[in-house]
């Protein structure tokens, strides 16, 4: 008897030290996969930094080159991407927090910017495609840029409700009750308790979409070339490293890796800095 | 002093209908915004369906289970792209939800508390990597890797057994279904880990503290307590996982190799419908041959729609459930 529990115990044991493993084994198989990739772009894409990256444009196949107009160009659509998707997304996060909550309609778009927040990014660019590029018979930054502000709104939006219901009501109702109407109380009050909130929502759009390839490809496309022009193809990093990594050119290739690296750094950086910033007031998403 | 009187409530009363009139713009300002998420959906939708019209019209229903995909011909079928798709997905959840999983139970029951919080960071940081960035390096590094080491291991293991025979079959390129599903696991890695992590969370101290009064190991914790207790959210996670992995683009691209058959072999190259699309759409010239990669993407975006929607679904009732 005494001797079936204690193999009955040691079974127990043994398969929760078993499982105890497989679940360390699976955090560290994690962590080597983030070292993993960041060490190789960093190995790879360290070696090619230099200042021409920065001051020469992309180059022809077999000769040396840099990034500029494509770091110009990703810049420029992520800021007017930035420009067209945060107001809009402060507005509608604005409206399911304070005039609508609660409401049926406040629910259908939670659900719906909840699906349009992981749905895949391909598809937002083949509907600019229909409606911008077709129509205008040719590709733009424009067409890129609203394929980017399309992925900037969910991002917003979530990020904005979320952080204006942290706001206590206690608040709002004070200055309600000091004659403040709504729209006051809504712009003095709670936009300034929620600010750290609404700047790491818009930082966090900002990385989502830099890095962002697939709704660029035949949107903007990309562009030889230094092109400022908003209504011709613009060059911009994620394609040059797409068409750059594939091709069979070392001068391409080592390129690549280096835009690669910046991306990374970029959208790091952003990233870190959103979540210092959303530290203090507890952000939970 | 009867003048000053009536001109500041005059004035009372302007200020109070300005106030009112802002209060309305602004109302509607921001409910015209809000409907403009829902109208977005719509114009996807709407725009996907229009494109992909005319492929629809000229091959039916057998678009969806025909496998040529012949530009010069301009026959079109989708089940290549609609297999590697699955397969990959299928894949990158097989070996993506025990990892996540795992990871979850280190976090919540193993960690040392100082550790906590870098490690989730880290994983959460996984998330943050460009799409492009593991693409580059599956291509670069795992792919090469994979070729040299493990899949003549795979090829050479698995000769000679029925059914994981043609499983593990032909040369081994390195790039191919096996590949774009092992990135695609470590890309649901920081999805599926986040959430669980969250909804393991929220599992009262006091049921936990209970079973190991009981003189539960562990695992029996986590098995009989935990999981039951937050089945639906991380079934949730998962799906969500799963909804990424379907629609994942660029990552796919540069390592599955972009053939559009469907081969019992994982290892031999195959493609996805994202990876149709971003490879194919610019040079896709002819009415029908855009339409139908239109049609792939409007085939993806209804299965990602499904997956997600059940996923949120699944993670609203959990939080009802908890009484949030």
């Amino acid at each position: 008897m005494n001797n079936l529990d204690m193999t009955l115990y040691r079974r127990r044991r043994l398969k929760n030290r078993a499982a105890m493993v497989l679940s360390v084994g699976a955090a560290g198989a994690g962590m080597v996969a983030l070292v993993w990739i960041l060490a190789t772009l960093f190995l790879k894409g360290a070696s090619g930094v230099s200042l021409s990256v920065l001051t020469q444009m992309t180059p022809p196949p077999g000769s040396d080159g840099g990034l500029l107009n494509a770091i110009f160009g990703s810049v420029v659509q992520t800021l007017i991407a930035t420009l067209i998707g945060t107001p809009v997304g402060i507005l509608a996060g604005t409206y399911m927090a304070e005039y609508g909550r609660n409401t049926k309609l406040t629910m259908v778009v939670r659900f719906i910017n909840d699906v349009l927040l992981s749905a895949p990014s391909i598809v937002v660019g083949l509907f600019v495609y229909e409606i911008m590029v077709q129509p205008m018979g040719h590709f733009s930054a424009w067409a890129g840029s609203v394929a980017l502000a399309i992925l900037v709104l969910p991002v917003v939006v979530r990020t904005t409700e979320d952080m204006l219901l942290l706001v206590p009501d206690s608040l709002r109702e004070a200055a309600s009750a000091l004659g403040a109407p709504r729209w006051m109380v809504i712009q003095r009050v709670c936009y300034r308790a929620a600010r750290a909130g609404l700047i790491t929502g818009t930082l966090l759009a900002v990385a989502r979409v830099s890095g962002e390839t697939a709704p660029l490809l035949f949107t903007s496309l990309n562009n030889q070339f230094w092109s400022t022009n908003m209504n011709a193809p613009m060059a911009n990093l994620p394609v040059v490293i797409f068409q750059f990594a594939l091709s069979p050119y070392e001068d391409w290739q080592r390129l690549a890796w280096v835009g690669a690296l910046l991306i990374t750094l970029t959208v790091l950086f952003l990233n870190i800095i959103a979540r210092s910033l959303s530290k203090p007031s507890g952000g939970e998403r | 002093m009867n003048t000053v009187a009536s001109t500041t409530a005059g004035s009372n009363s302007s200020a109070l209908s300005r106030n009112k009139l802002l209060d309305n713009l602004l109302r509607i300002l921001t409910r015209s915004a809000a409907i403009a998420v829902l109208v977005m959906l719509g114009g996807v939708i709407l725009s996907l369906i229009e494109g992909s019209l005319p492929a629809l019209k000229t091959f039916g229903l057998s678009f969806v289970h025909t496998e040529s995909w012949n530009p010069v011909t301009e026959k079109f079928g989708a089940a290549a792209p609609i297999y590697g798709t699955l397969m990959t997905s299928l894949i990158a959840m097989l070996i993506g939800i025990p990892l996540s999983i795992g990871i979850a139970i280190f976090i919540t029951e193993l960690c040392p508390p100082k550790l906590k919080r870098p490690i989730s960071t880290a994983i959460e940081l996984l998330a943050g990597i460009p799409s492009i960035i593991y693409g580059i390096w599956g291509l670069f590094v795992l792919a090469p890797l994979l070729q040299k080491y493990v899949q003549p291991v795979l090829i050479n293991t698995f000769d000679g057994v029925p059914g994981l025979q043609n499983l593990f079959a032909g040369p081994p390129y390195g790039i191919g279904i096996l590949t774009a599903g092992l990135i695609l696991s470590i890309m649901v890695l920081p999805f599926i880990t986040s959430i669980t992590r969250d909804v393991f969370e929220t599992v009262p101290p006091m049921l936990k503290e209970s079973a190991y009064g009981l003189g539960c190991t562990t695992w029996e914790v986590v098995r009989h307590v935990v999981l039951p207790f937050t089945k639906t959210g991380v079934i949730g996670g998962v799906m969500l996982g799963l909804g990424r992995a379907l629609g994942e683009t660029m990552a796919v691209t540069f390592v599955i190799g972009n053939a559009h058959r469907i081969s019992s072999s994982l290892l031999a190259p195959g493609t996805t419908i994202s990876a149709s699309i971003a490879n194919e759409f610019t040079e896709a010239d002819g009415e029908l041959y855009t339409s139908s990669l239109i049609a792939l993407g409007l085939i993806l975006f209804v299965i990602t729609f499904i997956v997600l929607a059940a996923a949120r679904l699944m993670l609203a009732r959990m939080r009802r459930a908890e009484g949030k």
